[in-house]
């Protein structure tokens, strides 16, 4: 088995490096071929690995592979943690990154960085599998950079765009902001255990829970809350959690293939997993998950809004997953971790979908992307069209699709979950968030797919006559996602959610243990389906589209009216709630203000000006005085000299 | 008799003259060579008065090393004051400010 791990994580590097560093020998179908053989390998085995854990009912493994370096009694090691859920998670990542390794041939087709992009895409894979099967802190923190690497380079893989350079800074900026919090909390754990390890960590959660530390002198914190909430400050960086979204849907300038594999499938969920990864901790801290249950609803409904006004259909999409990542925070807050990861799951899937359909759009309609300049595109591109209604469904989690499943159960978990008990205000503002977001997503998303799809024809002439269906390379991942998007659900539900999948994996506490409550009376899918239909839900998703319907198909003159009647509203939407104006106009430039303040001021003027010109200056200004004792007259310093030894000589004498 | 004192007394005012004439004098730069000559015949003289007096002759040899030097000192004195006087065509001390700060 140890093999099989570690082909699984150097078969991408390996492809990557070869890709990367050969491209030009091996040309562009040698950097094509060797990657997919090299993800589509590490895929299979992924599979393998599952099959031995889940049917074979393999035991997990931990084990540490080589040992870089011990300071201290703190080794710092490479090390793998193979059980049910990491395995989950590289099965997802490595289909979804085998997914768009193919797309990206027909998307990438003309254009020059091919090799380049196939070798940053393995790379993505290999980072992103680095960090999931990590059994250490220090290697999760190496995965969690390198893919953040790896998404810097690639929104900004057409470095000559100038919106592109700013988009990736920026995602590289506000993910330092997160990181910072991440590092800070790996640092609070080795602080208080001495070590790196996961097991060992979690072996001593209780000890840290029961201890206080005083960063602010005279209010101690609990140690366990203040570690949980800086590592979420990390997964807020990562799974862009309000308020550090900002650079996910600016991300969009990168190629599509990416959107969907970076900023919808995987590496926005790194947070999400890593949060599940260590449930052990943040069960022992009810601050810190009313935290991040706050934040993920917060980040469920309002960067929902956002979508609706959006004109980019990637951006649209963009929204769509930071809402969504918002819903799987707010599972993480309930202590349902496994619901959140099961959304995640799903969501890989339908989103990826949703990102590859809206990529093969925007590759028929000549990379033009606003939706307001497309419309009855159906009768053109029947499979496109077919997988986004897939797609689009499992989204709004219409009854029976994917998302349906893991959005019910993630709602249902919030409405049954501790915190109602606990503290009401936080129970609301998490169950109104999700609930009305459901309204939402549905809204956005059919607004989206009835711009795209029907309606009048928008575009110009020139595009329409070119119109037609996008080659094999780009449909066949589309119909390959839409098969689980739509049925996966129905079938994992039961064992990934009520079933005891995760097994140790996850670990919640008996008082917070909401999925075995719902579990009891759990009686498979058709009966939850039965059973949802009573709740609010599935309801708000058929208002949310059938509002969509009437606002963009039936009156389309509507939407443009509600947007200058409510102007305050829609301008506060259109903003994005100011975010980027705070940051941009308030932080960057307030921060580039005090820089500029302390360069004049207090480097040219104090430091510069001051201590070192001043000094030359004084010294200029004494010597000036000083030198007018020599006047070069011989007689003066003969003089001088007597009178010297004058004085010297009486001082001897009379002394 | 002729005293220590005495010679002593005659060597002082040899000296005071000597500084008087470096001060006082602002138009020849001979006469300053000569001041410093005088300055260090000043010297020989408690040289020689002491070595009497106390009955060592090294005093005495050290007036003939005093001597040499001085004669030395006037010879490259004299050899600079005439290159000085070939550059500026005067050796007066009052217009000699090159070192002016």
């Amino acid at each position: 088995m140890h093999g099989i791990h570690l082909t699984i994580v150097l078969a991408p590097l390996a492809a990557a490096v070869i890709a990367g560093l050969f491209g030009n020998r091996i040309g562009r179908a040698g950097a094509h071929w060797i990657t997919i053989l090299a993800v589509g390998l590490s895929f299979v085995l992924s599979v393998v690995v599952l099959k031995h854990l889940y049917l074979d009912g393999g035991q997990a493994e931990n084990y540490s592979l080589y040992t870089w370096a011990v300071s201290d009694g703190l080794r710092m090691e490479v090390g793998f943690l193979i059980d049910r859920l990491t395995v989950l998670m590289m099965v997802v990542v490595t289909f979804v990154s085998w997914m768009v390794h193919i797309y990206t041939i027909g998307y990438m087709h003309d254009d020059p960085g091919y090799q380049r992009f196939f070798s940053y895409i393995s790379l993505f894979t290999f980072a992103m599998l680095m960090l999931v099967m990590s059994n250490n802190f220090l290697q999760l923190f190496f995965g969690w950079e390198a893919v953040g690497v790896v998404s810097y380079l690639l929104i900004g893989f057409w470095f000559k765009r100038e919106t592109a350079i700013f988009a990736n800074l920026k995602a590289f900026l506000v993910n330092r902001v997160g990181d910072f919090g991440f590092i800070l909390g790996i640092a609070g754990v080795v602080m208080f255990t001495n070590s790196l390890d996961y097991a060992t960590v979690f072996g001593s959660a209780n000890s840290i829970a029961a201890q206080s530390v005083e960063v602010i002198p005279g209010s101690p914190w609990n140690a366990m809350t203040m570690i949980c909430i800086l590592l979420f400050i990390g997964a807020m960086g990562k799974s862009a959690q309000a308020p550090l979204h900002v650079w996910l849907p600016d991300s969009m300038e990168g190629p599509t293939p990416i959107s969907a594999l970076i900023h919808a499938a995987t590496m926005v969920t790194a947070g999400i997993f890593m949060v599940a990864r260590m449930s052990p901790l943040f069960e022992l801290s009810e601050t810190a998950l009313a935290v991040v249950l706050t934040i993920g609803a917060f980040t469920a409904f309002f960067m929902g809004l956002l979508g609706i006004v959006q004109n980019d259909i990637k951006r649209v999409v963009a929204y769509s997953t930071l809402s969504q990542l918002g819903y799987m925070t707010v599972a993480l807050g309930v202590s349902a971790y496994s619901a959140a990861i099961f959304h995640l799951m799903t969501h890989a899937f339908f989103k990826a979908l949703l990102f590859l359909g809206a990529g093969s759009v925007i590759i028929a309609m000549h990379h033009e992307q606003d939706i307001r300049k497309m419309g009855g595109l159906r009768k053109y591109m029947p499979i496109t069209y077919w997988t986004a209604v897939i797609g689009t469904l499992a989204l709004i989690g219409f009854p029976g699709s994917a998302g349906f499943f893991s959005k019910d159960a993630l709602i249902e978990a919030v409405k049954d979950s501790h915190w109602h008990e606990t503290d009401l205000l936080v129970y609301w503002v998490a169950y109104l968030s999700v609930l009305l977001g459901v309204f939402v997503t549905a809204l956005y998303s059919f607004r989206m797919f009835f711009l795209v799809f029907h309606g009048e024809e928008r575009m110009d002439k020139e595009t329409k006559s070119h119109l037609h269906e996008t080659p094999l390379v780009v449909t066949a991942p589309l119909i390959l996602l839409a098969i689980p998007s739509a049925v996966i659900g129905w079938f994992t539900i039961e064992p990934v959610l009520f079933g005891g999948f995760f097994g140790d994996a996850i670990r919640v506490s008996h008082e917070h243990d909401v999925l075995a409550h719902i579990g009891e009376t759990f009686h498979g899918s058709a009966a939850f389906i039965t059973h949802a239909m009573q709740g609010p839900a599935v309801y708000l998703a058929f208002a949310g589209a059938f509002t969509a319907w009437f606002l963009y198909l039936k009156r389309p003159d509507l939407p443009e009216k509600i947007a200058s009647r409510l102007s305050g509203i829609y301008s506060l939407l259109d903003r994005k709630y100011y975010f980027d104006d705070l940051y941009i106009k308030g932080f960057a430039a307030g921060g580039r203000e005090i820089g500029k303040f302390l360069w004049k001021k207090g480097d040219e003027l104090i430091i510069d000006g001051l201590i070192v010109n001043g000094t030359a200056r004084s010294i200029g200004r004494f010597a000036g005085v000083l030198r007018r004792v020599q006047t070069g007259y011989l007689y003066h310093y003969a003089f001088a000299m007597f009178f010297g030894v004058t004085l010297i000589l009486a001082w001897l004498l009379w002394a | 008799m002729i005293s220590l004192q005495h010679y002593l007394t005659l060597s002082a005012i040899l000296f005071a003259l000597s500084i008087a004439g470096i001060f006082v004098n602002r138009r020849n730069l001979i006469l300053l060579l000569m001041c410093i000559e005088l300055m260090l015949l000043a010297v020989n003289f408690n040289f020689i008065a002491f070595s009497r007096y106390l009955g060592d002759e090294t005093g005495q040899v050290f007036v003939f090393f005093i001597l040499t030097v001085a004669a030395a000192e006037a010879a490259i004195g004299l050899a600079i004051l005439v290159v000085l006087f070939r550059n500026r065509r005067s050796i007066n001390v009052q217009e000699l400010d090159t070192m002016k700060g």
